[in-house]
């Protein structure tokens, strides 16, 4: 997904003169490097100073052009809050925020850098726009209307390449969720990269009797809340699933949306209150139940419980 | 002279500054709320920027050759606020709105609100970021304009500062330069108590920092000046502006005293945010009219 940032950006940025990218001495991992050698004189290195780098794209944005930024997520939802709340939030900044190494699969880094809050963070920011991607397709679409929408944009960035979930028909419409599968008896509410896992959990429990419909949120802010709560409307379980924490991001959007529109039990997967760890992906998404197996497992579990429920007498 | 339009002399400039410590006065005694030493330390310099440096057209805030200026200690608001309704940005009437529900006299300077603001400010240490963004942005866009930033003694305490001041000298920035408001006072109070031994608790905020050596070893030329002289304030802004050729950034350590110009304000640092009685803002439109008097 990196490389699609990365390529997309230098792709338009013959058509947008303005486009700018400043990096916190991560191009080499970011990909931004690539965009570096293609424009080098729009290519900005801020060294490692993150919360520096957010005020000198603030900056520049007031001139006209649209800086990207380049870092791990962690440095600029956590490192960066306070910079990206009052100069870029508060002011409604034409700043793109690049969030790479987003979630918990970076890469052997630990939990230092793994950032599983950025969803919540930003979403908590009004005027924020927030932006998980699927896919490669996904990312390259939402990174060219990034870049053309005024204001602040949000996109988080996974490391790894996955699956793809769309062609190269698709394209990114702020607040749209997207139907991946159709099914009755479960909805799963998914974004990021988590949702390809979640398309393969939905087989999972095909094979095992259960209809699953699959909810795919790419833009957590805005988002139609409307089609969440109207897809809940004919599931007695709602699942959400995120490579996230459970509080606030995903899981925490979809609680809202029911609680007001279309109350429903709700399953939040994701990383529970806690922190991750240096591992691989694999033991990780197996940790955090983030692993298509390990979603089959809790939806099937939870709609046993369910249909138990429903079964006992009185 | 009309107020509106730049002021010729250090005189005309002295003036200003003791209309604008009054107004700065009761505009914070009206609205319940604000700072009185911040902004009184920073008054001279916002005076003679405003009036005398800054090539600016209030009638025309998106005038795209506009010198900017950042006030990053975004608490010194309502003196910013005084300044620019003297310069012609805003009534001076709307001076009694700071602070106030649906006013655009933030407690801290919101860019969204108010024309003329180059940068919202208020959590201190993000002023000068914006500042290098913008001196940047405008030698890639070819702009001759200067920019100017101001932070405080303490805001320098705040390690984002450094980080700009490091980008700053890197990227050569000539047309970028930070004014230091010194005016050594803190919130905390800072109390040099006797036989106080080592504790830094009660030492002077920056005991035992150069700051000058500081910012010559990270690169930016330095000059320091006293911040209630006119002349001195005007000579290092222009000559700050004219030094193109030179590829560093420029510091002005303009060392002022907290409070100034109202003698029960002046040094004390628990005005850094007290409002003044009516009595007491009584007194200090005397004081500040009686030395006009003096002088004219």
């Amino acid at each position: 997904m990196r490389d699609a940032w990365a390529d997309t950006l230098i792709e338009i940025a013959v058509d947008n003169p303005d486009l700018l990218v400043l990096d916190g001495d991560l191009a080499s991992s970011t990909r931004a490097d690539r965009f570096a050698v293609a424009y080098p004189e729009r290519f900005l290195q801020m060294g490692i100073a993150e919360q520096n780098m957010v005020g000198v794209a603030t900056g520049l944005a007031t001139l006209g052009y649209i800086p990207w930024l380049s870092s791990f997520a962690v440095f600029l939802t956590h490192r960066s809050a306070d910079q990206v709340r009052m100069l870029v939030a508060q002011t409604h900044a034409n700043v793109k925020i690049g969030a790479a190494y987003s979630g918990l699969l970076t890469g052997f880094t630990g939990k230092t850098h793994q950032d599983v809050q950025d969803l919540a963070i930003m979403r908590a920011m009004p005027g924020m726009t927030v932006i998980a991607p699927g896919d490669a397709t996904e990312c390259a679409a939402a990174v060219r209307w990034a870049t053309k929408a005024p204001g602040p944009v949000y996109v988080r960035l996974a490391r790894d390449a996955g699956p793809d979930l769309f062609d190269e028909s698709y394209r990114f419409e702020a607040g749209r969720v997207i139907s991946l599968r159709e099914g009755s008896d479960v909805l799963i509410v998914s974004t990021g990269t988590q949702s390809a896992r979640c398309l393969a959990a939905a087989e999972i429990l095909a094979s095992r009797g259960i209809s699953a419909r699959l909810l795919h949120v790419p833009c957590l802010k805005p988002v139609d809340a409307a089609a969440i709560a109207g897809a809940a409307r004919g599931v007695r379980l709602v699942v959400s699933a995120e490579e996230h924490t459970i509080l606030g991001g995903l899981g925490g959007l979809v609680a809202e949306i029911l609680g007001e529109h279309e109350p429903r039990r709700l399953i939040r997967i994701g990383i529970a209150d806690t922190w991750g760890e240096s591992a691989s992906n694999a033991f990780l998404l197996d940790r955090h139940g983030l692993s298509a197996e390990r979603v089959a497992e809790r939806v099937a579990r939870e709609s046993g419980r369910l249909d138990a429920t429903a079964g006992a007498p009185g | 002279m009309t107020p509106a339009q730049e002021a010729g002399n250090s005189t005309d400039l002295e003036a200003l500054a003791r209309r604008g410590r009054q107004l700065v006065i009761e505009s914070v005694a009206h609205s319940g709320a604000g700072h009185i030493g911040g902004p009184l330390s920073a008054m001279d310099l916002l005076v003679a920027l405003y009036f005398r440096v800054l090539r600016i057209r209030p009638d025309e805030t998106d005038w795209p050759e506009r010198d900017r200026f950042i006030l990053s200690k975004g608490h010194s608001s309502i003196g910013l606020y005084v300044v620019m309704a003297l310069r012609g940005y805003l009534p001076i009437e709307e001076l009694a709105t700071f602070d106030s529900a649906g006013s655009r006299l933030q407690g801290h300077p919101d860019m969204t609100r108010l024309p003329g603001l180059e940068a919202s400010t208020g959590s201190l240490g993000q002023g000068l970021a914006v500042g290098v963004g913008i001196a940047l942005g405008a030698r890639m866009r070819g702009l001759g304009f200067h920019t100017f930033v101001m932070v405080g003694d303490g805001e320098t305490q705040e390690g984002m500062v450094w980080e700009s001041v490091m980008v700053a000298a890197r990227y050569g920035l000539a047309n970028l330069t930070m004014i230091v408001d010194a005016n050594g006072l803190q919130q905390y109070g800072w109390p040099l108590a006797p036989g106080g031994g080592n504790r830094g608790d009660r030492r002077d905020p920056l005991s035992g920092i150069r700051l000058r050596d500081a910012l010559t070893a990270f690169g930016w030329d330095v000059t320091a000046i006293d911040g209630h002289d006119m002349e001195a304030i005007v000579e290092a802004c222009l000559a700050a502006r004219d030094r193109a050729a030179i590829e560093r950034p420029m510091a002005i350590l303009a060392t002022t005293v907290k409070g100034r110009g109202v003698s029960f304000t002046e040094g004390r640092s628990e005005w850094h945010s007290r409002v003044a009685t009516a009595d007491e803002a009584d007194a200090a439109r005397l004081e500040l009219a009686a030395v006009g008097d003096a002088q004219s």
